[in-house]
């Protein structure tokens, strides 16, 4: 379970990007997070792995509070929260089964990591998932050799490597072709039900949102203003999410204090 | 209604405007003036430059035919140059290592350690190697030694400065990625930076030890072993035909150099 509660994140002086949101995700949900660009979506999930460090709040990952956490404890806390990148993020240079590796490296010694003799038991797991996902016979290939569908499963595999107990996601679609974009998504939902992993995604597409995912969270400028089923996303929901400007909102909440 | 050409329409169009065209002017002539003052206030003495074609033939006439009686001292001194230019190359090339990790500004500890690398790379790189060699000739006395040290110290700053450079143009993307995993520090820079740096780090050794071949054949004048030491003393009992020899072996040693460099280049890279 994840239970994010008050957090604000802001950069320097500026505009908080999360203003005091709340979060929570039960059992093994996909859940997908909406909303226009800068609406805080990337932060919120960056901040969950605290490759964004957020200003105050909690972040409690099954009973685990996050946002204190320093050096080790971090790293170990790391292990468990896989994440997907918009841009893949692999190592171009390395081969698939060194970048799916590369998701055992809190867990295994940094002679193994360094002379790439992982345990036995990594190298069937990274079999067993890049057979699920299709990309098992380039486990040699180096990873810039693959096309942009097959890098993002790359991406899938080694955050499932972390065996994580939850999976974030961030854009994982948007920089491929609309079909291989339903193929990962696909791919995301069936994983996640497999696994019986709690799944967070950022998407710009809300019909893929619709198909794929359990509940749809919407944000605007740093708040979550719709939070419910697909089903309840109407018209009038999308342009709410859709619609304003970071002035405008903010003029809103003066006249709300005030 | 107007047209567009009598609303909008317009002819007169200028890179510069009057007042930067003047500030180009001035700028040139500032500068003309500079090369004139550079050139009146060095001490050359112009004789000596028309009269030099004539002491160049000369100088020819006397080292020709090259002498090759001592070739096989001069060969077995080269191989010493080329082994100088090699060890001091591989032991430059691990000792930039560190240094270009702590003079990198993604990869160093913290700013004492960024500054420390810095100055490494500023003192090596600022001091020529004839320099170091002088220096070295003084500390370890004349002989191979002094030339490797010498070389290796120049090599730091190099090596370490332009894979410092290679290490902060990494693409960021993967080491974010590896870090979410949990990875320490140093599995996300065996992981995300090294593979990114590796064909920099080929390039650099490569062309490196090239350019030590070249400094490796100088070093001989001040005693730091080598090939210049029988060109140093061949010159000075005006054994003008060896020293054609040794002229020639030298260039001989650097296109050979040239070529394995660009072998290498082709098949690592």
């Amino acid at each position: 379970m994840l239970k994010i509660t008050n957090l604000v994140k802001r950069y320097g002086n500026g505009e908080p990007v999360l203003k005091d949101l709340d979060l929570m995700i039960e059992g093994e949900s996909v859940v997908s997070i909406i909303g226009s660009s800068g609406a805080g979506k990337s932060t919120l999930l960056r901040c969950i792995n605290r490759l964004v460090e957020p200003t105050s709040g909690s972040i409690e990952l099954n009973g685990n509070e996050l946002t204190k956490l320093k050096g080790r404890q971090l790293r170990t806390a790391r292990r468990k929260i896989g994440m997907v990148f918009q841009g893949f993020n692999l190592v171009d240079r390395l081969t698939v089964m060194e970048n799916v590796q590369s998701g055992r490296l809190g867990y295994i010694s940094t002679w193994a990591a360094v002379t790439r003799s992982y345990p036995k038991e990594d190298i069937r797991r990274a079999f067993e998932l890049m057979e699920r996902v299709g990309i098992a016979h380039y486990a040699n290939k180096r990873a810039d050799e693959l096309s942009g569908g097959e890098r993002q499963r790359v991406g899938v595999v080694r955050a499932l490597m972390q065996n994580p107990e939850i999976l974030l996601a961030d854009e994982p679609t948007a920089s491929l072709d609309p079909k291989t974009s339903e193929q990962i998504m696909e791919l995301l939902r069936n994983l996640a039900a497999e696994l019986k992993l709690p799944v967070l995604i950022n998407i710009h597409n809300v019909t893929e949102a619709k198909i794929y995912t359990d509940r749809i969270v919407g944000m605007r400028y740093g708040r979550i203003i719709f939070d419910d089923k697909p089903d309840a996303l109407d018209k009038e929901a999308m342009d709410k999410i859709y619609s304003g400007n970071p002035q405008a909102d903010r003029n809103q909440n003066m006249l709300e204090t005030a | 209604m107007s047209t567009i050409a009598e609303k909008f329409g317009r002819e007169d169009w200028a890179r510069f405007t009057p007042k930067q065209r003047l500030q180009r002017y001035a700028v040139f002539a500032f500068s003309a003036l500079t090369l004139g003052w550079a050139i009146s206030s060095i001490d050359v003495i112009w004789p000596w430059v028309w009269d030099a074609p004539e002491q160049m033939a000369d100088l020819f006439g006397r080292m020709y035919p090259p002498d090759a009686r001592n070739l096989k001292t001069i060969l077995s001194v080269l191989l010493e140059t080329v082994n100088i230019a090699t060890f001091a190359t591989v032991l430059g090339v691990l000792l930039s290592l560190p240094v270009a990790y702590l003079a990198a500004q993604n990869t160093t500890p913290n700013r004492a350690t960024l500054w420390l690398g810095r100055l490494i790379l500023v003192t090596s790189r600022s001091v020529n190697t004839i320099i170091w060699a002088l220096l070295f000739v003084a500390i370890f006395g004349p002989g191979v030694v002094a030339g490797i040290l010498a070389i290796m110290f120049r090599s730091i700053g190099f090596i370490g400065k332009l894979l410092g450079e290679a290490i902060e143009e990494i693409d960021k993307r993967p080491v974010e990625a590896l870090e979410a995993t949990g990875a320490s520090r140093f599995k996300v820079i065996v992981y995300a930076i090294v593979p990114q740096v590796i064909p920099t780090f080929w390039a650099v050794a490569i062309l490196r030890w090239d350019i030590n071949l070249r400094e490796s054949t100088v070093l001989g004048l001040v005693g730091a072993g080598g090939i210049g030491i029988v060109l140093q003393g061949a010159i000075d009992t005006f054994n003008w035909p060896e020293a054609a020899t040794v002229l020639l072996a030298i260039i001989a040693l650097v296109v050979i150099g040239e070529f394995i460099a660009a072998f290498l280049r082709s098949r690592i890279l």
